[in-house]
Order: C-alpha cells, then sequence, then structure tokens
C-alpha cells in the first residue's frame, strides 16, 4: 500500500485539494444556512447536481465556462430564494419540518433531473485554455484541477471578505451567533434568511459546474454529494467558514486517498473522523455552536 | 388504538388471504413487512422525538448478513436469522452511541450521513455485496418443514411475526419504560432534573428500534429473496420516515395505516410511471405543509370534533390535548 512512487503521492495530494475545494463550495453554503436558521438543507445535494445540469445545457448552447458557471449559480440562488420564501417559511416554528420539506424538494428535483436529462453520465466540456496537462516530479497533472482549488480558494477569500469586513457579514455573525438579540438590536432577520439561503444556494449551483469536468454529472451525484457535504459540517462545525474550509480539505484528502489505496471501504474511512470529532468535539473543530 | 379499532383490524388481515388473489396477498405481505419496519422507526421518532434519516442502514444490514451467511457458508435460517438479528443490534448499539452524540436535526444529520455511509459501502464493497447486482438465488425458511414459497404461506407467516412484533412493541410503548421516554420527548430538561438518565433512555431505545427493524429486514429478504443496495439507501429511510409522519408519529396504529398508504400508493403509481421518487417528493411536501400530525391523529381530531359538536362532551379534553402537543 505505501510502495507507491512520490509521483503517486504529488498526483493524489493535488486530487484531494480539487476535490477539497468543490466541497468547499458545496458545503460553505450549507454551514451559514445551518448556522444562521438552524436548518439542515437537504436539498443542497440536489441544487449542486441540478447547478451541473444547468451549466452543461449551458455550454452545450454555446456559452463560455464562467458564464455558464454564473447562470448555473444565479438560477439555483433564484430557486433557493422562492423555496425558502415559500416552503421554509411557512414552517418558521417547526425545524423538523424545514428540514423534511427540504427532503422532498430534493428528490422532486433529483427525478425532475433524470425526467430532463436523462440517466446517462454527462461530463461537462473542460473550457478550452484550461485543457493541458502539466508535470511535477515525473507526473502529469490536468490543469483543470489545479484552477479548481484557484477558484475555490478565490472563492474562500470573498466569502471571508464578506463575512468579516461587510456589514451584512457583521448582521449574519450576529446572526448565528445569538439570533434573538440580533433581532432585538434591529437586524433584519427575515431578510438576512433569505439572502443567506441564496448565498448557499448559489456556491452550490456554481460548484456544481466547477465540479462537471472533473466529476461529471450523472443521477445519485446529489446523493453522492450531500453525504461528504454533512461529514464535512459535523467536522468543520456548524456556522463557521474556517471549519468549513478545514473540513473540506480533510475529507478531501481522506476520501481521494482512501478511493485509491482501498477503494472497497474508501466509504467506510469517512467514518473516522467523524467519530473522533463527535467523541472529543461534538461541536465540530471550529463550531461555536452545537448542531 | 382502541379495542373495537384492533379487532376490525385483526379481521381484514384474516380474511384477506381468504378472498384475494395471490397479487393482493403479496402486497398484503408488503404492507406487514413494512409495517414492522415502520413500527420500529416510530419508537426512535415517535415516542424518542429522535428522527432519524438512516434507519434503512438496520433493514438492510440485517438482509445482507442473513444472505451472506447463506450465499458463503450455506448457512441454514435458523442459525443465520438469530446471527443477522445479533449483529445488526450490535451495529445499532455501536451507531447509537456515535448518533446520540446530538439531538434534534444533528441527530438527523449523524444518521443520514451513517445511513449513507453504509449503502456506499454496499454499492462498492462488491466482494462481499455483488456490488450492484446485489446478492441473489436466496432462500426462504421452511419452519416446521412447511414450505413458504407460495403467496399465501408466506402471507400467514409474515402475520405470525408482524403480531408477534406488534405486541412487543405495543408492550414496549405502554410499559413504565415506554412513559419515561415519551418524558425524555417532551421534557428532556425536566426528566434529566427527576433523575432520570436522558441518555440512556435514547440509547436503549435507538438499540431496540435497530432491533425491530433488522427483524423486518430478514422478512424483506425472505419475501424477495434478493438483496440490493438500494434497501439501504436514502429513499427507502425516507419512505418509512413518510409512512411514520404519514399515518402520524407516537401513535400505535398510525405507522402500520402509513405503511398501507406508501405501500399501496407506490404499487398503484409504479404501474403506470416511472416517477416514483417525485411523487414521493411532493407527498412530502403536502404531509409536512398541510397535515403535521399526520393523517390518523388528523383524521380522529376531525371525528372528535364532530361527536364533540353534536352533543358528546368526552371528546372536548381529548381535542385541547391533541392541540397541546409539539
Amino acid at each position: 500500500m505505501f510502495d507507491k512512487p512520490l509521483a503517486f503521492w504529488l498526483v493524489q495530494s493535488l486530487n484531494s485539494l480539487s476535490l477539497g475545494g468543490l466541497l468547499f463550495l458545496l458545503s460553505a453554503g450549507f454551514s451559514l444556512i445551518f448556522g444562521l436558521m438552524r436548518i439542515a438543507n437537504l436539498s443542497h445535494g440536489a441544487y449542486f447536481m441540478l447547478g451541473a445540469y444547468i451549466g452543461l445545457s449551458a455550454l452545450r448552447a454555446g456559452a463560455n465556462f464562467a458564464v455558464a458557471m454564473l447562470a448555473a449559480g444565479l438560477a439555483i440562488a433564484l430557486l433557493g430564494g422562492l423555496v425558502e420564501r415559500f416552503v421554509i417559511r411557512r414552517l418558521a416554528a417547526n425545524p423538523l419540518g424545514q428540514v423534511l420539506a427540504t427532503l422532498g424538494i430534493a428528490f422532486i428535483i433529483a427525478d425532475g433531473c433524470l425526467l430532463i436529462w436523462t440517466g446517462d453520465p454527462q461530463q461537462l466540456a473542460t473550457p478550452a485554455f484550461l485543457r493541458g496537462v502539466f508535470e511535477v516530479a515525473g507526473a502529469k497533472f490536468p490543469i483543470y484541477r489545479v484552477a479548481v482549488i484557484g477558484v475555490a480558494i478565490v472563492f474562500a477569500i470573498a466569502l471571508w471578505l464578506l463575512l468579516e469586513k461587510t456589514r451584512i457579514g457583521a448582521m449574519i455573525r450576529a446572526g448565528v451567533d445569538d439570533m434573538e438579540m440580533a433581532r432585538g438590536v434591529g437586524i433584519p432577520v427575515s431578510l438576512l434568511f433569505t439572502t443567506v439561503f441564496c448565498l448557499g444556494s448559489f456556491l452550490a449551483g456554481a460548484g456544481g459546474v466547477l465540479g462537471g469536468p472533473i466529476l461529471s454529472v450523472y443521477p445519485g451525484l446529489d446523493t453522492d454529494m450531500l453525504p461528504l457535504a454533512l461529514v464535512v459540517v459535523i467536522l468543520g462545525g456548524v456556522g463557521s467558514l474556517a471549519g468549513a474550509f478545514v473540513g473540506s480539505f480533510i475529507i478531501g484528502f481522506i476520501y481521494t486517498f482512501g478511493q485509491t489505496l482501498i477503494p472497497d471501504l474508501a466509504y467506510m474511512i469517512l467514518f473516522l473522523p467523524m467519530i473522533l470529532v463527535l467523541a472529543l468535539r461534538p461541536r465540530g473543530l471550529f463550531g461555536r455552536i452545537t448542531a | 388504538m382502541n379495542r373495537k379499532g384492533l379487532a376490525a383490524f385483526a379481521i381484514v388481515l384474516v380474511v384477506l388471504p381468504l378472498i384475494g388473489g395471490d397479487y393482493y396477498i403479496n402486497l398484503g405481505s408488503q404492507i406487514l413487512i413494512a409495517a414492522v419496519f415502520a413500527l420500529s422507526l416510530n419508537l426512535l421518532v415517535g415516542y424518542g422525538g429522535l428522527t432519524s434519516l438512516g434507519h434503512a442502514a438496520y433493514m438492510g444490514v440485517s438482509a445482507y448478513v442473513s444472505g451472506w451467511l447463506f450465499l458463503k457458508f450455506g448457512m441454514g435460517h435458523l442459525t443465520s436469522a438469530p446471527i443477522a438479528l445479533l449483529f445488526t443490534t450490535a451495529m445499532a448499539a455501536l451507531f447509537g452511541l456515535i448518533a446520540l452524540r446530538a439531538s434534534g436535526i444533528g441527530f438527523l444529520m449523524i444518521t443520514l450521513a451513517l445511513g449513507q455511509v453504509l449503502w456506499g459501502l454496499a454499492f462498492r464493497w462488491v466482494e462481499v455485496t455483488n456490488g450492484d447486482n446485489g446478492l441473489s438465488g436466496l432462500t426462504r425458511p421452511a419452519p416446521f418443514g412447511v414450505n413458504l414459497d407460495g403467496a399465501q404461506a408466506f402471507y400467514w407467516f409474515t402475520l405470525i411475526i408482524f403480531a408477534v412484533s406488534f405486541a412487543c412493541i405495543i408492550a414496549f410503548a405502554n410499559s413504565a419504560f415506554g412513559a419515561v421516554l415519551r418524558g425524555t420527548r417532551d421534557q428532556p430538561r425536566r426528566m434529566l432534573a427527576l433523575g432520570h438518565n436522558v441518555w440512556m433512555v435514547r440509547y436503549v431505545t435507538f438499540i431496540t428500534a435497530g432491533f425491530w427493524a433488522a427483524v423486518s429486514g430478514l422478512l424483506f429478504v425472505w419475501y424477495h429473496k434478493f438483496i440490493h443496495p438500494h434497501a439501504l439507501g436514502l429513499t427507502n429511510s425516507a419512505e418509512t420516515l413518510l409512512m411514520v409522519i404519514a399515518g402520524g408519529s407516537g401513535t400505535l396504529a398510525g405507522p402500520i395505516v402509513g405503511a398501507a398508504i406508501v405501500v399501496l400508493l407506490k404499487n398503484y403509481v409504479s404501474a403506470f410511471v416511472e416517477r416514483w421518487t417525485m411523487l414521493l417528493g411532493f407527498v412530502f411536501l403536502i404531509i409536512v405543509l398541510f397535515m403535521p400530525d399526520g393523517l390518523v391523529p388528523g383524521v380522529k381530531r376531525l371525528w372528535e370534533r364532530f361527536f364533540w359538536r353534536s352533543g358528546s362532551s368526552r371528546a372536548a379534553p381529548a381535542d385541547k390535548a391533541e392541540g397541546a402537543k409539539p
């Protein structure tokens, strides 16, 4: 198992980083929504998949990659906003009902995608200027994956700036820490809910397109990604951007190396970080609130 | 469930195989198997207030263990069944330690993640589970030499197991322990202050629910003579949760009614279109949005209101109590 050449470790590490970047886009939104609204949005995996499918159609219609990503992100943000306003809001005092409603929506989206885009796995075209490979220590590595890591880091910085340096960010942080008090001092919590839900949905939808050339898109992508997001958030702590970031890369490494070294049991080793963190620190590595 | 309802229910169950054809008898078996599974989940959801989205794991693992022991070692049902039950219950004891680090939405997330991990394992660990092909070529048991391959014979067998499970679950829910369990659902802090070990109560319930899910898993694999990773999937967990919620969680009859509705709906719809998952999603939304306390309490409430208006004062306090439930 450990007699692999250096190139193997390098390539798999870069793969881990790119998967971690995708997981960050997925779980940052999930974590913020959970932190602020105390609901687990179980349609988040479906948003990721629907985003990838919308990106696929946009690319086939001739849009360039950035436009496809933006279009998918905005479409999913709109969908998220509508869901928040018309479904989740109606169940305000019933967190369990909210979670189950998002699960119902996830099923509807998943089956709708199967209906529209059929059951065959489809790969999104890699943008032309990112198509090549480069070599490190004799290992070939696709440039696109490095670009994914870069994009994820840009998103992470932008989100960090938004949360730490802007007024809206301060309001969101206040809401995560103490909702009652935030409402009391006049923060428009209702508007904030919709904003954060749209933001989280946008990240999931755009993330789906970004992941499309690597993961491709197929029925079941949603249920493949959702548990990874859950594990990331349990690991990193709900409502914490830093937690989502660190958790994503930890899971990215564990999952990628698990899949190459012990493919049969790759899913099983996702247990380990979860068990450790739940046993030693139930609120997660960076969490300030318990789920 | 009152005595009259129970009697009527028993009559339906006994008469069904005498008048129905094989198709309906098999449908009846499916409903009974789903009902055992839904009853087990109801212990957690309805009585414990712990909503699990990974309960299919216990049903599926018990089915897989039983099937694997037969295919690998040619083991008979008399030995494989207890091993499957024991293994699954032990797994519930292990998973309970992890999942019960949280309650509420956290519990739901952890059970969902654990369930999906096992589902992924069933798909990928081809050496043991045969991956996407599932385990086929399994057999039904033949208790005391009775061949269960016919629809009728298997129905009676399932009915007996169902009746035993139902009786045990009623006894569990109505016991002192069941009362404490309901207390931990409604007022965990108060129960803690009264000296109850809330965590232990939940843990014991988690293991018990895992055991009865394992029982339904055995029935499931014997009925189909086949097991596929889908049995462990999120859709199966969600379907069963829908049975519990649609029927009315925390009632004894609710999960059975819910199981009947979901199984019939699924069979009926699947005969015409392939859009069961989408319909499941819509039913989820409708129930959650418009009938949060489920069909049985909802109908019961309407019924009692009707009788209250027509002069019987007996129903009034019951109506109030129903409304006060969270």
